[in-house]
């Protein structure tokens, strides 16, 4: 037997005076962690597949199991962490790059953290949400420098397409094959019920989702899977994905494996070969060419729907930005680099990017300057956890926000980061046919469902608090933040100054 | 009226009905004690299990017929429906399974040297829903009224 250089990173710990061998664990664990020994009448577990999801432990009807790091480590070392020496030994086995999946779980600061919300006191009123009318409805798109009236008072002013959003969230790109369509149909119906958007990621549309297009925004990537003129008209809006904030500067690699026959087909692609996204458009090189595709795909929808522009969150956003205001798209969509992913190099996730926070103050602070902030409008995701997190970038300069992880969370995500193995035992990124229908999206658009609304009466909570009746109010309201141990710099990025000045 | 039905597409095949309907059924409060006697609590409800990828599985209990053959058939009157739910007087039942031979669905399960047990609807024991439709952990069981 060859050396095992890697110990189990986790141990599956079974209270034995707990566990009455329903065997529910070793049905559901996808990893093969638990079996049955019928000779000697005991449930065991190996944990050296055990990626720490907790199905296992989430569906024990006795509370038998739970999972714990695992105590033997490595001789310690200041320099070289555990995690450091494995990853090493991994790639000396193997000699390929490391693959993660989800946001990066590296310790970079979290800016939102560091930002505190205003309130009233005394001099101007709050307000009561559940007493007064409070607004969370935002309009996304290319807005009007003046309005003309005729004399009845009707707008004359031609408007653009726009989105309109019951709530400032809606649910990010991910694409039909790195998450399962149970997944996908949760997210399109939660969307339609709450009066928002989801988005297709650069997948293709699945037939039987025509029908939720109202609620869709349909995504145009470097692969241009499953694009074509009846998929563009489908969606309510059109995403042009340049970049992701997981893996900035690099595409997208869907595993054969993961092209089943309906994948095939909304793909357009053939089964079992596997869907690479290049890094770049081939047909975008400047900010004109990015004009073209911008104006290509508003052509094909006889500019009936406003087109986003999708970037990750890297050095020179600020000037991208400005660069894709200017390109005609309606909706600028910024990717921070602690976003999640189906699937990405370890070393680009966790080292490529720049915070949300900062890109978006910069990005909105850059557009303000050169007069044309009403011309796009900012959403931005990657890392949106709760819902004091939207208000903060709300008051930072965005329109409104994506969310993503935090909607695999509701579906049951528990963050294992292992979604490139493709045996996600909540059955979200997976299209192994007995996990895949783990995922009720009966049950699953509803919790979706309950979580959006649940922010959204804390957003208006929030809100009141301020004094602030509708959220389009709040919009690069910066003297609603204050930082708490920032640095000058960083207050300056973020435009905002330090609590108690 | 009411009834318990499988939606096939949901089940999981994890088994878990079996366990909280012998559970609800043991008179115990607690699960692990019900499941560490020797002597272990039955199941009302079974899960049908083809394993694989592409795998079926289903749970089947008792249909509560408009016209059922076990109460036609029990030879002790044992088995009785009262108002659509079919259950069984224990002190009545012999143990004789005519009922359970006669069953077009296999959902009466023989308790070895006791009285048959089936399903109730968990009427005697339950919260208004049966226990394997209330701790399904992906509602493939539902309690509802169908045409």
């Amino acid at each position: 037997m060859p050396i095992n250089y890697i110990y189990p990173k986790y141990d599956v710990v079974r209270d034995s005076t707990r566990c009455i061998k329903c065997g529910a664990c070793m049905r559901q664990c996808a990893n093969e962690v638990h079996s049955y020994d019928d000779e000697l009448d005991v449930m065991k577990s190996d944990s050296m597949d055990c990626v720490d999801c907790q199905r296992c432990v989430s569906i024990c009807p006795t509370r038998a199991l739970k999972i714990i790091p695992a105590e033997n480590r490595l001789r310690p070392n200041g320099s070289w962490s555990q995690d450091d020496i494995y990853e090493i030994y991994r790639q000396a086995e193997g000699g390929g790059v490391l693959l993660s999946s989800m946001g990066t779980p590296k310790n970079y600061p979290i800016y939102w953290d560091k930002m505190l919300i205003n309130a009233s006191q005394v001099t101007n009123p709050s307000i009561d949400p559940l007493r007064e009318p409070m607004e969370t409805r935002v309009f996304l798109g290319k807005k009007p420098g003046k309005l003309e009236f005729d004399r009845k008072g009707k707008i004359t002013t031609k408007l653009g397409p726009h989105l309109e959003l019951n709530v400032p969230i809606m649910f990010s790109a991910m694409s039909y094959g790195s998450i399962s369509k149970n997944a996908h149909e949760s997210l399109a119906r939660a969307a339609e019920e709450l009066g928002t958007y989801y988005n297709t990621g650069e997948g293709g549309l699945h037939k039987d989702f025509y029908k939720y297009g109202k609620n869709t925004i349909v995504q145009v990537a470097s692969g241009r899977f499953g694009v074509h003129e009846e998929y563009l008209n489908a969606g309510s809006a059109i995403e042009i994905k340049m970049g992701q904030g997981a893996k900035p500067g690099i595409g997208g690699h869907l595993p054969g494996a993961k092209i089943r026959e309906e994948v095939s087909r909304t793909r357009m692609i053939p089964m079992g070969a596997d869907a690479i996204s290049p890094a770049p458009h081939h047909d975008i090189y400047s900010i004109e060419d990015l004009r073209q595709l911008v104006f290509s795909l508003k052509e094909a929808t006889n500019y009936t729907k406003p087109v986003i522009v999708k970037i990750a969150a890297v050095h020179n956003v600020a000037a991208i930005a400005s660069g894709i205001a200017r390109s005609g798209a309606d909706i600028i969509a910024i990717d921070g680099f602690r976003g999640g992913t189906g699937a990405a190099p370890t070393r680009t996730r966790d080292n490529v990017g720049i915070p949300i926070e900062l890109a978006l103050a910069s990005v909105d602070q850059r557009l303000r300057d050169e007069g044309i902030r009403n011309d796009v409008s900012i959403v931005v995701g990657g890392s949106i956890r709760n819902s004091a997190d939207i208000v903060k970038a709300v008051a930072l300069g965005a329109d409104a926000v994506y969310i993503a992880s935090a909607a695999l969370m509701a579906l049951g995500c528990h963050q294992c980061h292992s979604c490139h193995l493709g045996k996600c035992n909540w059955g979200i990124a997976t299209q192994r046919p007995d996990l895949v229908k783990r995922l009720n999206p009966e049950v699953g658009y509803k919790r979706l469902v309950n979580l959006v609304n649940a922010w959204n009466y804390e957003i208006k909570e929030i809100l009141g608090g301020m004094g602030i009746n509708s959220i389009e109010a709040l919009k690069g309201n910066r003297l609603m933040l204050r930082g708490v141990g920032l640095a000058d710099k960083e207050l300056e990025i973020l435009g905002i100054k330090h609590a108690g000045e | 009226m009411k009834r318990v039905y499988v939606n096939e597409e949901w089940c999981l095949g994890c088994h878990l009905c079996e366990y909280y309907c012998a559970f609800q059924n043991s008179g115990e409060s607690d699960m692990v004690k019900a499941f560490g006697r020797d002597e272990k609590p039955v199941s009302r409800i079974r899960v049908e299990d083809v394993d694989g990828e592409d795998g079926i599985h289903f749970a089947v209990s008792c249909r509560h017929c408009d016209d059922p053959q076990c109460v036609k058939g029990c030879i002790t009157g044992a088995l009785s429906i009262k108002d659509g739910v079919i259950s069984v007087n224990e002190d009545k039942c012999i143990g004789c399974c005519t009922c359970v031979l006669s069953c077009p669905y296999g959902a009466i399960v023989i308790d070895e040297g006791k009285a048959i047990k089936k399903c109730d609807l968990c009427v005697k024991n339950g919260n208004g829903e049966p226990a394997c439709v209330a701790n399904c952990p992906n509602r493939a069981i539902v309690f509802e009224e169908r045409g």
